[in-house]
């Protein structure tokens, strides 16, 4: 009886996150994938082939935009990464009390607007006529008004931007529980300050790093906005084509294909950079 | 190797937070080979000392010398003196061999070298094959000793150690305390230790330091602080003592004559000398050095004596306490329990008569609080 009982509640209670998981997520990507599976032969006639993976493969557009999405995100991780952990050792380890939770808040305010109005804000700065673009020619520097708009600095701006909060939160997290007197013992032991961040920070950072670094790749993988507002109609970026695909052509087969493509690259660049780094997901999704 | 320099000087160390001063004015000196303890409660100044030593902070005037040479704009990370932390601050991301060989991989040492040096001195510490281990798979003794072997590896001139025993329960704290002696004797290197744990220093120290509000009270060994107390703090703080607060009302060669504000009279010895009659002193009696007996001419050849109530028995085998309330003054005293079973089936309300010699009151002027709080 009592066994029976627990069992029922253990399924009770597991039942939100079942439903969740097969109505939100399972279902529309069997749906999908269905639809990607659809070749179109006639009006209203279609066969199932592999016909639309074939359309990505032989267009050098679209599996060039494609390897551009993927490199840039990577990128853009990379970078996010590199002026993430400065700033995340300085929150968690140099700073006490208020100037903590000021610190830690000046990278949460942001987050208050929506993606768009930010992106917005970005263009603002950045345009022909824009904060920038005055001020280099009110400095002298430049004649002429000067476009920083529409090219992939722009994209890789705002998208590192964008990305940043979700880097610093885990970093934080983890380089908080860093006990100091692994460091001093570091120091004690005869350490150089590189040393100490090679052999004990980053290792203890480790799984901060990486489930920071997989939200973040994850973000401007699938990030629409910030490629299109940012690096106009050349952005070239993956959603973009996928967007056009399903809106712009009517096209759904193509665009499913397109969207498992995207879905098997990301998985793919995660899975690869777990290998390299020698983590688990597992592990690092718990500790963080 | 003898040499007349010490391995560590301090000279005239203070140290200044905003308008607080942890540390005034402290010198001392430790020879080659000591077991130096630094003894004294929280709050006294003692761990802003040793991160002085180490390196962490740096000292608001004086000097710091290691085996002669001034250290004191040595980096910690260059300096000949290393440090088991508190919670010894091993790495867990690293496995125990990684760990011990840390700083002879920063020094630069060939890995083959570095093996034989790590599995050398985990040896001497007695966890041989233990080096492919994560950190983890140690009890908190063993834990204790790669931290120790940590430091060792390196051959330090001044190992240092922030209360490492204070993180493990109490058996294992006697044992480690043994343990931690035997190490010292073995790699004969000086051990500089801070505790709030008399008992740990008394043990294990050649020489030991009292430190109180930012100054050394006595330096001397474990018998000297015992038994000859210079300030009334290190006679309250080393051991346990009753205290009674008196004025003095008579000075003999033989000794002292007070009272206390109860009436009760008193006989003992100045112990650091310069008191005088109408002064305020403190009064100082261990409970070992009062003895007990059923009539009144058991104690009738002892300059203090009495008779008292027992209020209670604190029975803990060797180091039982009987608390006595004294007939005549109200006063409460504690006293050892004799060992030899004449006293066992003593129990409370019973009338025992008390006193004990003079010579074993040790008196000092009351200036403030002797505890210091």
């Amino acid at each position: 009886m009592a066994t029976d009982r627990s069992k029922l509640a253990f399924w009770l209670l597991l039942a939100p996150c079942l439903i969740w998981l097969v109505t939100l997520i399972i279902l529309p990507h069997v749906g999908m994938f269905l639809v990607s599976l659809r070749e179109k032969v006639g009006v209203r006639e279609y066969e199932t082939s592999f016909a639309n993976y074939a359309v990505f493969l032989n267009e050098p557009l679209y599996w060039n935009t494609f390897a551009r999405t993927a490199y840039m995100s990577i990128a853009a991780t990379i970078l996010t990464l590199l002026i993430g952990f400065p700033i995340s050792y300085y929150i968690a380890k140099l700073t006490r009390g208020r100037t903590k939770t000021t610190s830690f808040l000046m990278c949460l305010i942001p987050f208050w607007v929506s993606e768009l109005v930010r992106t917005f804000g970005w263009m603002i700065l950045l345009r022909e006529t824009g904060v920038f673009s005055n001020f280099l020619q009110y400095l002298g520097l430049v004649n002429g008004p000067i476009e920083m708009l529409y090219n992939d600095a722009a994209i890789m701006t705002g998208l590192v931007y964008t990305s940043m909060l979700f880097m610093v939160v885990p970093l934080v997290t983890t380089l908080d529980s860093l006990d100091d007197s692994l460091i001093e013992a570091g120091y004690d032991l005869g350490a150089s300050g590189f040393a100490i961040l090679r052999e004990i920070v980053i290792p203890h950072a480790m799984p901060g790093i990486v489930s920071g670094c997989i939200v973040v790749f994850m973000l401007s993988l699938g990030n629409y906005l910030t490629p299109i507002l940012l690096g106009g109609k050349d952005s070239l970026w993956f959603t973009g084509l996928i967007y056009s695909q399903f809106i712009t052509r009517f096209n759904w087969e193509l665009g499913s294909a397109f969207g498992f493509l995207l879905l098997g690259l990301s998985s793919l660049i995660v899975f690869v950079g777990l290998k390299l780094t020698g983590q688990s997901l597992g592990k690092t999704m718990a500790q963080s | 190797m003898l040499t007349d320099v010490p391995d560590l000087q301090c000279r005239s160390i203070s140290k200044s937070f905003d308008d607080f001063k942890a540390v005034k004015d402290v010198s001392f000196s430790v020879p080659q080979g000591t077991f130096f303890s630094i003894l004294g409660p929280s709050g006294c100044g003692k761990t802003t000392l040793l991160r002085m030593i180490a390196g962490f902070q740096k000292p608001t005037s004086g000097d710091l010398l290691i085996k002669g040479k001034s250290v004191i704009d040595v980096p910690p990370n260059k300096r000949p003196v290393s440090m088991v932390f508190q919670h010894l601050a091993l790495f867990p991301m690293m496995n125990i061999g990684a760990n011990v060989g840390f700083g002879l991989r920063q020094r630069g040492v060939n890995r083959s070298d570095i093996e034989k040096q790590v599995t050398r001195v985990l040896e001497r510490v007695g966890l041989a094959g233990v080096a492919e281990r994560p950190i983890s798979s140690l009890s908190g003794g063993q834990k204790q000793r790669v931290a120790i072997a940590r430091c060792m590896v390196l051959e330090p001139d001044v190992l240092l150690l922030d209360e490492p025993l204070g993180a493990l329960d109490l058996k294992l704290r006697e044992h480690m305390k043994i343990e931690l002696k035997q190490l010292q004797s073995e790699f004969n290197t000086t051990f500089v230790y801070i505790t709030h744990d008399q008992s740990e220093a008394l043990v294990m120290s050649d020489q030991i330091a009292v430190m109180n509000n930012g100054v050394f009270e006595q330096t001397g060994t474990a018998k000297e602080l015992y038994y000859e107390p210079q300030t009334a703090f290190v006679a309250g703080f080393v051991g346990e003592a009753n205290r009674f607060a008196a004025t003095i009302k008579n000075r003999a060669d033989s000794g002292l004559q007070m009272t206390t504000a109860q009436g009760q009279v008193l006989h003992g010895t100045d112990a650091v000398g310069g008191l005088a009659v109408g002064d305020m002193v403190n009064v100082f009696v261990r409970p070992e050095a009062v003895r007990l007996s059923r009539n009144a001419e058991g104690v009738s050849g002892l300059s203090n004596a009495g008779q008292g109530k027992v209020e209670n028995v604190l029975f803990n085998g060797a180091n039982s306490q009987l608390i006595l309330r004294d007939q005549q003054s109200g006063a409460e005293m504690s006293v050892a329990l004799p060992q030899t079973g004449e006293f066992r089936d003593l129990s409370r309300g019973d009338l025992i008569h008390f006193g004990w010699e003079h010579l074993q009151t040790r008196v000092y002027a009351a200036t403030g609080d002797p505890h210091g709080h």
